[in-house]
């Protein structure tokens, strides 16, 4: 597909959406100008909120590339939230050891790597349950979020609870010198950025120039025609699904070591889900992605001003989210019929 | 009672159909007969509204009229028997012979049913699940519901491929009792025999025109002249090589997948054979093949393999969706069936991909996407994918949906490369090409082995009684 | 609390009401051949419609009548992109969620912990003092009574009605369908907006009558789910299928009980419970009808049920 086409499908996505939610917004008697105007300030207009939106840019950029290889393989991996979950348990684990003698830095990387772990383990356990059980993963990665949701919950207010009093707001804060250094001025970790996008690079190695990747991909388009080609789709899938639950795992590991400095209920804050429309919105490309992980970062990040200045649910963020997404779906629904029709 | 003039119709530049004319009578039976790609199908999803035609005039009754969906021709009386039934096969008996139909009474609809049952020999459980039923049953039921539902005119589409021989009895008194009551039926069919048993006129279509038109009494040698443009050479290939070292065994191999499944299946193949799997579609050869490529797992027996036979090739009837990758280009193909490194570069498999485009005459670059291909360079894709020192090579309909060229090709190419060492096994539904082809054969019937023979020592009577279940 | 036989009765059919309608809405639309994923969005949707509308009107029936016509529009753009113009219906549906979802909590952010109508219990006359059964059954908000009666209506829909043959075929071979004269992207598309319609209901029953208000969280989230999976291990059998949203119902309520015996556990895990309970209970009863395939006894085989064959293919006419 040429360039050209490509940019008038983005315009039309963008109009279509944009257009719908500022009729829905002008209809409510509230000026889009105005949600645009916050929306901006609150994300790009200071190198503080900029630092806001990179934070949530890193996990979902996480996600969004284990989701790359669970979709090439032709899976539908729900169970993100789960991973993160998980990813978030297994570094806090590693985090609440004492007396290790090992020093911070080492514990700490023993940390994410203990989140990948961790949540590729969720994500294997998906597969399992698809390719030997014969369960949907839509079906077996839900239930595994549940689960992954019930033992955060029972972690923190059980085993893990707040020295004195259990509490919702999650363990106790890790030692100081157990957290990710950040610069002063800074709201995110640099060594998180420079793993996420050395994941990024990896990832897109991976799926567009490699053997292991073209296998990925021939599994997931015919399953039936690779096994002439000595694939085995059911062990393929099954890779696809630890590597997605590994990586979002380590979304899990960065929010646990690099933001939150604790394991909290609402760790994952929905970016497993958020990454399944990011994802889908690229058309399930992987050049597309970053640069959605960021504008849909921006509206998240964004739309916490809404509630102080406008007195308007910051939900709004994910209603243009699923607004673009959908329009997304619409157009190339469009585009696909015309060119059929031809 | 209908009659189609100057019939055309075009697939983009593809001319499927030329000026076809022809007429039905009411209380007739008019047989439709040509190769695969004749224009047989096309033909029929004009008269069902399937597809529209690009030209020419519709008659009913003398009145031009347009077919523009299913229901149009339906409401004039129009019903079609497929060769794959249209069916439901989760539902039951009753509920499918009642779907579509007007009227929902599951009391009355029983009673007709059983009638028409009892009318025609026939003999269904209306409780049963259709897909517990034969195919042969599956048609009987199909052939009631158009009967209730008032078809006048019905299209039968190879109605006899897949039936037992007691089946085709009776549907072929059925058919003879509907002519008498006044039907007006289109037989379309490949199988000469039963063209002769049943119609009262014939017309022969090759490449899209009408090649040929007689009523009965019909002269045979002309019919087979219009149908191919020279007769059939029925002659064995030359044995290249004599049978030698057994390659593959297969031992009371039984499977319940398929139409028909396996039968304790026991059969050697040595290396320099050309084994031809005779058979109606769908009477376990597929089965067989898949079994031996290892796709599939017998339910018990064994399968062995000899010598140094680790690799086999196997390309299935339905290229695309069963062989190949749609979303894939061509050089990702030669990517993945060949050992390159783990990382793709841009020169990755390119020359390979270049040599076999040439080699194999494929019209295409190695960044088309094969699903922009078309069936004869499919298959030649699919050849090209081999390696070389694939010894054996198991093929399920080689030749289906190419022309006579890629046809002659394809079967050039594969005889070049046998070696000594090696073999061929094919499946296919056309005899001709399997007296052509194979230098032995084997015919399947409901999942057995019913003849095994060196095709020197066997004759087109013996195969086409052996296939169709007639026994010596 | 009180607890007697017919009051835990009487407790589980509040509980499972919304559930029951949303995952027969399901069953309908899935029969089609049509996978609605959007659930647990459309049942936010809908509580939130239906709450704001009984609210402003203060009528409950107006409350009812929005919800199900904002499920049967989630159903019909669902029926748009994901049927008609041949979209993963998957991807369609999963948007979907997120976005009702979110226009749920965001239209509905001024309505939030405020008083609204709700539905008062409907005592029928006569039954509802037969001793036992009348407590358990005949004294409920109406929306249990519809629940109740949605069941055997949709099961003599589906397998007594020329329609429900209709829609049976549709989701088994659309192609059959067409060459019966029968257009199945129409039957596809009523029946996905119909579902839809269902779902929306159930919404409105949770923020009308089962969990009444509207708030963010509203306390239904996740329920979309679980009907979702309900559909597919119940076999697509409106008795199965509902069977099963009693047996969660249940387990909510066991939840609930066990919540104040064993204070030690923290509550929030009972809350949380019943979901994975369910869903892997589920998945155990799926793996325990496959490992016992090849000797499938009838009985077993009544209880497993075979997807429609054309579930979630997208039809192209030709």
């Amino acid at each position: 597909m040429n360039i050209i086409m490509q940019i008038r499908r983005i315009v039309l996505i963008s109009v279509l959406a944009l257009g719908a939610v500022s009729l829905l917004l002008i209809l409510l008697g509230i000026s889009p100008l105005t949600i645009g105007i916050t929306l901006a300030k609150g994300s790009i207009f200071s190198w503080l909120k900029f630092n806001h939106v990179l934070s949530v840019w890193i996990p979902l950029l996480l996600c969004s590339c284990g989701l790359l290889f669970t979709f090439r393989a032709g899976l539908w991996n729900i169970g993100v939230e789960g991973q993160v979950i998980c990813g978030a348990i297994g570094a806090t684990l590693v985090l609440r050891l004492d007396n290790t003698g090992l020093p911070p830095a080492a514990l700490l990387s023993l940390a994410l790597f203990s989140s990948f772990l961790a949540g590729g383990l969720w994500g294997a356990l998906a597969g399992l349950l698809k390719t030997k059980g014969g369960v949907n993963e839509i079906f077996g990665g839900l239930g595994l979020n549940f689960v992954a949701q019930g033992a955060v919950l029972w972690l923190i207010l059980g085993p893990w609870k707040r020295a004195g009093m259990a509490s919702m707001s999650g363990t106790d804060l890790f030692p100081r010198e157990l957290w990710m250094w950040i610069p002063p001025g800074w709201r995110v970790a640099p060594a998180a950025m420079v793993l996420v996008i050395i994941i990024f690079l990896l990832t897109s190695l991976i799926l567009n120039a490699s053997q292991f990747g073209l296998k990925i991909k021939a599994a997931g388009f015919n399953p039936q025609a690779s096994r002439l080609f000595g694939i085995r789709p059911g062990l393929v899938g099954f890779t696809a699904m630890s590597i997605g639950g590994g990586l979002a795992g380590l979304a899990g590991g960065v929010q646990v070591s690099c933001v939150y400095h604790r394991l909290i209920p609402s760790i994952s804050s929905g970016y497993g889900y958020l990454a399944l429309l990011v994802v889908m919105l690229a058309g399930y490309k992987v050049t597309p992605v970053p640069i959605i992980c960021l504008l849909f970062a921006c509206l998240a990040a964004g739309s916490i001003q809404l509630p102080i200045t406008l007195q308007i649910d910051s939900s709004l963020s994910g209603v243009i989210q699923g607004a673009l997404v959908l329009s997304g779906l619409l157009v190339y629904g469009l585009q696909q019929g015309k060119s059929r029709g031809h | 009672m209908i009659e189609l003039a100057d019939i055309s119709k075009n697939f983009g530049k593809v001319q499927a159909l030329h000026k076809v004319s022809l007429k039905v009578q009411s209380g007739s039976i008019h047989g439709i007969i040509g190769e695969n790609g004749a224009g047989k199908s096309t033909l029929m999803k004009i008269l069902t509204g399937f597809i529209s035609k690009s030209g020419g005039d519709f008659f009913f009754h003398s009145e031009s009229i347009d077919l523009h969906s299913p229901k149009d021709a339906r409401e004039i009386g129009i019903g079609m028997l497929y060769q794959e039934p249209l069916d439901f096969p989760q539902l039951s008996v009753l509920d499918n012979f009642m779907a579509g139909g007007t009227d929902f009474s599951p009391v009355k609809q029983r009673t007709i049913l059983s009638k028409l049952c009892n009318s025609f020999g026939f003999n269904l459980d209306p409780e049963n699940k259709v897909e517990e039923l034969t195919i042969g049953e599956r048609q009987q039921l199909e052939l009631m519901r158009l009967i209730r539902d008032g078809a006048k005119i019905l299209i039968l589409d190879e109605p006899t491929s897949g039936i037992s021989v007691k089946q085709q009895e009776l549907l072929f008194d059925a058919l003879r009792s509907l002519k008498d009551d006044g039907a007006a039926i289109l037989l379309v069919s490949h199988k000469l025999e039963e063209i002769k048993l049943l119609c009262d006129e014939v017309t022969v279509l090759r490449h899209g025109k009408i090649a040929g038109y007689q009523k009965r009494p019909f002269a045979h040698d002309k019919m087979l002249q219009a149908m191919f443009d020279t007769l059939p050479a029925s002659q064995p290939p030359a044995v290249k090589h004599i049978a030698g070292e057994p390659l593959l065994d297969f031992r009371k191999v039984s499977s319940k997948t398929g139409r028909s499944g396996l039968h304790s299946v026991s059969t050697t193949i040595r290396s320099g054979e050309v084994v031809g799997l005779a058979g109606v579609d769908g009477s376990g050869q597929s089965v067989l093949l898949r079994t031996a490529f290892g796709l599939l797992q017998p339910e018990s027996g064994s399968i062995s393999r000899f010598q140094e036979l680790e690799t086999c090739a196997f390309i299935p009837a339905d290229r695309l969706a069963e062989g190949l990758i749609p979303g894939l280009t061509i050089r990702e193909h030669h990517i993945l069936s060949k050992k390159t490194g783990p990382i793709i570069t841009s020169k990755s498999g390119l020359e390979k991909t270049r040599d076999a485009i040439k080699t194999y005459s494929i019209r295409g670059t190695p960044k088309t996407e094969v699903e922009n291909l078309s069936g004869g360079n499919l298959q030649r894709l699919l050849l090209s994918l081999i390696s070389a020192d694939i010894q054996l090579i198991l093929m399920e309909n080689p030749t289906r949906g190419l022309d006579v060229q890629s046809a002659a090709w394809t079967w050039k190419h594969l005889h070049a490369r046998l070696k000594a060492e090696g073999a061929i096994i094919f499946a296919s539904p056309d005899l001709e090409e399997i007296m052509e082809q194979s230098t032995r054969i084997l015919v399947f019937y409901n999942g057995s082995i019913t003849l095994d023979t060196p095709t020197k020592a066997t004759n087109y009577q013996q195969l086409s009684r052996a296939v169709t279940g007639e026994r010596g | 609390m009180e607890v007697s036989i017919p009051s835990l009765v009487a407790a589980i059919l509040v509980m499972a009401a919304p559930l029951v309608l949303a995952a027969l809405g399901e069953t309908l639309t899935e029969k089609a051949g049509v996978v609605n994923l959007s659930l647990d969005g459309t049942i936010l949707l809908g509580a939130m419609s239906g709450f704001v509308i009984a609210s402003e009107s203060q009528s409950v029936l107006l409350g009812f009548i929005a919800a199900a016509c904002t499920g049967a529009s989630v159903g019909a753009v669902l029926a748009i992109i994901g049927v008609r113009l041949g979209q993963s219906q998957v991807a369609v549906g999963f948007a979907l969620t997120f976005l009702c979802r979110d226009l749920a909590y965001f239209l509905g952010n001024p309505y939030a912990r405020q008083q609204g109508p709700q539905l008062e219990t409907l005592q029928i006359p006569i039954l509802s003092k037969i001793p036992f059964l009348g407590e358990a059954f005949f004294s409920h908000s109406a929306i249990v009574y519809v629940s109740l009666l949605a069941i055997p209506g949709c099961y003599y829909f589906l397998y007594h009605t020329r329609q429900g043959l209709i829609l049976r075929s549709v989701g088994e071979n659309p192609d059959g369908c067409w060459a019966r004269g029968i257009n199945p992207l129409r039957v596809q598309i009523l029946y996905t907006v119909i579902g839809g319609g269902l779902v929306g209901l159930a919404g409105a029953a949770f923020s009308l009558a089962v969990k009444p208000g509207w708030g963010h969280p509203q306390g239904c989230e996740g329920i979309g789910w679980i009907a979702l999976a309900l559909v597919i291990f119940g076999g697509w059998n409106p008795i199965r299928v509902a069977a099963g949203a009693y047996f969660f119902g249940m387990l909510q309520l066991l939840g609930i009980y066990f919540q104040d015996y064993f204070t030690t556990i923290p509550p929030q895990i009972f809350q949380v419970a019943p979901f994975p309970l369910m869903i892997f209970a589920l998945i155990l009863i799926n793996l325990g009808h496959k490992s016992r395939n090849q000797k499938l006894t009838g009985w077993i085989k009544l209880f497993s049920g075979r997807p429609p064959n054309w579930l979630g293919k997208t039809y192209k006419q030709t």
